[in-house]
């Protein structure tokens, strides 16, 4: 499903550069769900980044679905992130000035969609991750679990094949932090959504099929 | 998408009420300057009463003549000018031809009333529209006679009569002649000079300055075309019989200079110099125009780039998403001429009032500034325009931005 080749990131200032990845390659399988750990500042949101084609390596080649990324533009970049992939951050990143539902349908403002017809997905969306009661709520109204579910209703709205989850109970206590992965789990086992989730949780990182640790931009295990 | 973008404009219009209030506020005022001085330039240049063809007329009152040596003597061209030349061109339908307001004192109860007096022929009761009150234009036949007649507006009858009383068979004595009042029409505007005056009189009597033999004197003309596309044909053939023009004076001039222009080309004309390119003036007020409308648009590039530059993680988040750059552009765009219109609105608002203030006011005597469609056409454009300029360069900036770099800011 994604591949990685030989994928390198530096950042350059005007007077150091700084491996961020060195020489990672991955294959990641359509359905599996893919932990990501590791210390701070050693790669793993950066990797992700490359994954969800948000950054682009320095060196090596992104496949996804035996497509290669590299030479696309940025308007082909932007329709097969909104086709393909779903994402969810650590700071969950909703727009507070639109409500809940608007936030949902925004990756599907971008696809030639009614309004009717978004509106309907979205409240789909919301519904799995059980927040049909607070879809006229503005996003500030919400708890951070409720935030993060959000989020994810946003991430599956347009039913990408690949959903990429950076820390996404990081700023959550445990219970709240388990229910998030429990709807990850429900996700990738009920739907069959690939995910690849960063996380500095071993007992989350646990309950996912593989895990792939990084050391100083290298991949470790 | 329309109705998104319109909703997270009116969401960030309400975020951030200082920012909005200073971007509403600046528009506002610089929409609405620009809604009072269309509204102005269209009072002085439009077709508006009683000159109602103008669209179709075309205007002399500039006459210069120049020798090599760098004199220079211009003006108002000569009654005989525009009697012996003028009116002998073939190709208008009419030629209206009228003097120069002449002051003249009236007095009414031993108060002193200041009158403007303006000579006319027949034809400039047909090629203006006047609106009369009571009675009618003096004839041909009154005009040949020598008869003191005159045609007055109403409010020389109401200071003059009374308020509303009925003026036509009675007689108005200024600067110790007596004329017969036969019409009363709607007064006109101070600030059209063709048709703007208290009395109006017949050329034929006295001190309207007709016996003057050269080209140049005190009296102006309008040429009315049949239809508009005569005009280019009345121009050329003007300039023909300018080029066939005798020299007043061939010992002091060498060369001698009028021309018929459209209404605004012959102030332009007339304020610049009778020799003046029409396409250089007309450059240099678009100029002017242009940089007027630039400062604010400059100040207002400022605080959306700020404003946009707040919402770098929702840049992030669209793009991720799958918003493309050029997306982001036109939704920016929209969002801000969305402010636009709003602040054209509150503009629209000031204008009307401004406009009332002026009207009412009495600084331009019978001023009738309006907001009429052609103005709010003309508005609108410059919503649309004032919009445009202001979000292209903020939202060009913003889609320039990296995604993980607007997710982190």
């Amino acid at each position: 499903m994604i591949q990685l080749r030989n994928i390198e990131k530096v950042y350059k200032t005007d007077t150091v550069e700084t491996l961020a990845l060195h020489r990672i390659n991955m294959e990641i399988d359509k359905g599996e769900f893919l932990s990501v750990m590791g210390p701070s500042g050693c790669g793993k949101s950066t990797l992700l980044n490359i994954m969800g084609l948000l950054d682009a390596p320095s060196k090596g080649e992104v496949k996804i679905s035996d497509q290669a990324t590299g030479a696309l533009s940025d308007k082909q970049l932007a329709i097969f992130r909104n086709k393909r992939l779903g994402f969810i951050f650590q700071s969950y990143h909703l727009i507070n000035d639109l409500r809940v539902l608007d936030n949902v349908e925004l990756p599907l403002l971008y696809r030639n969609l009614t309004a009717a017809e978004r509106t309907d997905l979205a409240r789909e969306a919301l519904g799995k991750v059980g927040l049909s009661n607070r879809m006229k709520h503005f996003p500030t109204q919400l708890s951070g679990g409720q935030k993060q579910r959000v989020a994810i209703a946003r991430a599956i709205v347009g039913n990408p094949e690949i959903i990429l989850a950076d820390e996404p109970t990081g700023n959550l206590d445990s219970a709240m932090g388990n229910e998030i992965m429990e709807i990850l789990l429900q996700l990738n086992q009920n739907e069959g959504t690939t995910i690849v989730m960063v996380t500095h949780d071993e007992h989350m990182a646990s309950k996912t099929h593989r895990l792939v640790r990084l050391f100083d931009g290298s991949q470790v295990q | 998408m329309l109705k998104n973008y319109f909703k997270i404009a009116i969401a960030v219009l309400k975020r951030r009420k200082f920012f909005t209030f200073i971007s509403l506020f600046g528009i506002s005022i610089t929409l609405a300057i620009l809604m009072v001085t269309t509204s102005f330039v269209d009072h002085m240049t439009g077709a508006r009463y009683p000159e109602f063809k103008r669209e179709r007329s075309l205007y002399v009152h500039s006459f210069k003549s120049s020798s090599k040596k760098g004199y220079i003597n211009g003006g108002e061209p000569s009654f005989y000018f525009l009697n012996n030349y003028v009116l002998k061109l073939k190709t208008p339908e009419m030629v209206a031809i009228c003097s120069s307001p002449a002051s003249s004192n009236a007095y009414v109860n031993n108060k002193k009333l200041k009158l403007d007096i303006m000579f006319t022929n027949r034809a400039f009761w047909d090629v203006m529209e006047f609106e009369f009150i009571e009675g009618k234009p003096y004839t041909q036949q009154q005009i040949l006679n020598g008869e003191f007649v005159s045609v007055i507006n109403e409010d020389t009858r109401d200071a003059y009569f009374g308020q509303g009383v009925k003026a036509v068979g009675k007689y108005i004595e200024s600067d110790n002649i007596q004329y017969r009042v036969i019409g009363v029409v709607k007064t006109v505007p101070i600030t059209r000079m063709f048709s703007s005056s208290d009395l109006y009189v017949p050329y034929t009597l006295p001190k309207s300055g007709i016996e003057t033999k050269g080209y140049m004197g005190n009296y102006m003309c309008v040429l009315l075309a049949k239809q508009k596309s005569d005009l280019t044909k009345i121009k050329e053939e003007y300039n023909q019989m300018m080029a066939k023009l005798p020299l007043a004076d061939p010992k002091e001039w060498d060369t001698q200079e009028s021309y018929a222009d459209s209404y605004v080309g012959s102030f332009i004309r007339r304020s610049s110099g009778p020799g003046s390119k029409l396409g250089t003036i007309y450059f240099v007020i678009g100029a002017i125009v242009f940089v007027f409308m630039l400062l604010p648009t400059i100040n207002l590039v400022n605080i959306n780039i700020t404003r946009i530059m707040e919402r770098s993680s929702e840049i992030g988040v669209r793009k991720a998403f799958g918003a493309s750059s050029g997306t982001l552009v036109v939704q920016f765009i929209v969002e801000n001429m969305i402010l636009t219109f709003l602040g054209g609105l509150l503009g629209l608002v000031f204008a009307a009032i401004v406009i009332t203030i002026i009207n009412t006011s009495g600084w331009i005597p019978n001023a009738d500034l309006s907001l009429n469609f052609g103005v709010l056409t003309i508005s609108f454009l410059l919503c649309v325009l004032f919009g445009f300029i202001s979000g292209v360069y903020p939202a060009l900036r913003m889609s320039r931005l990296q995604i993980v770099s607007a997710l982190k800011a």
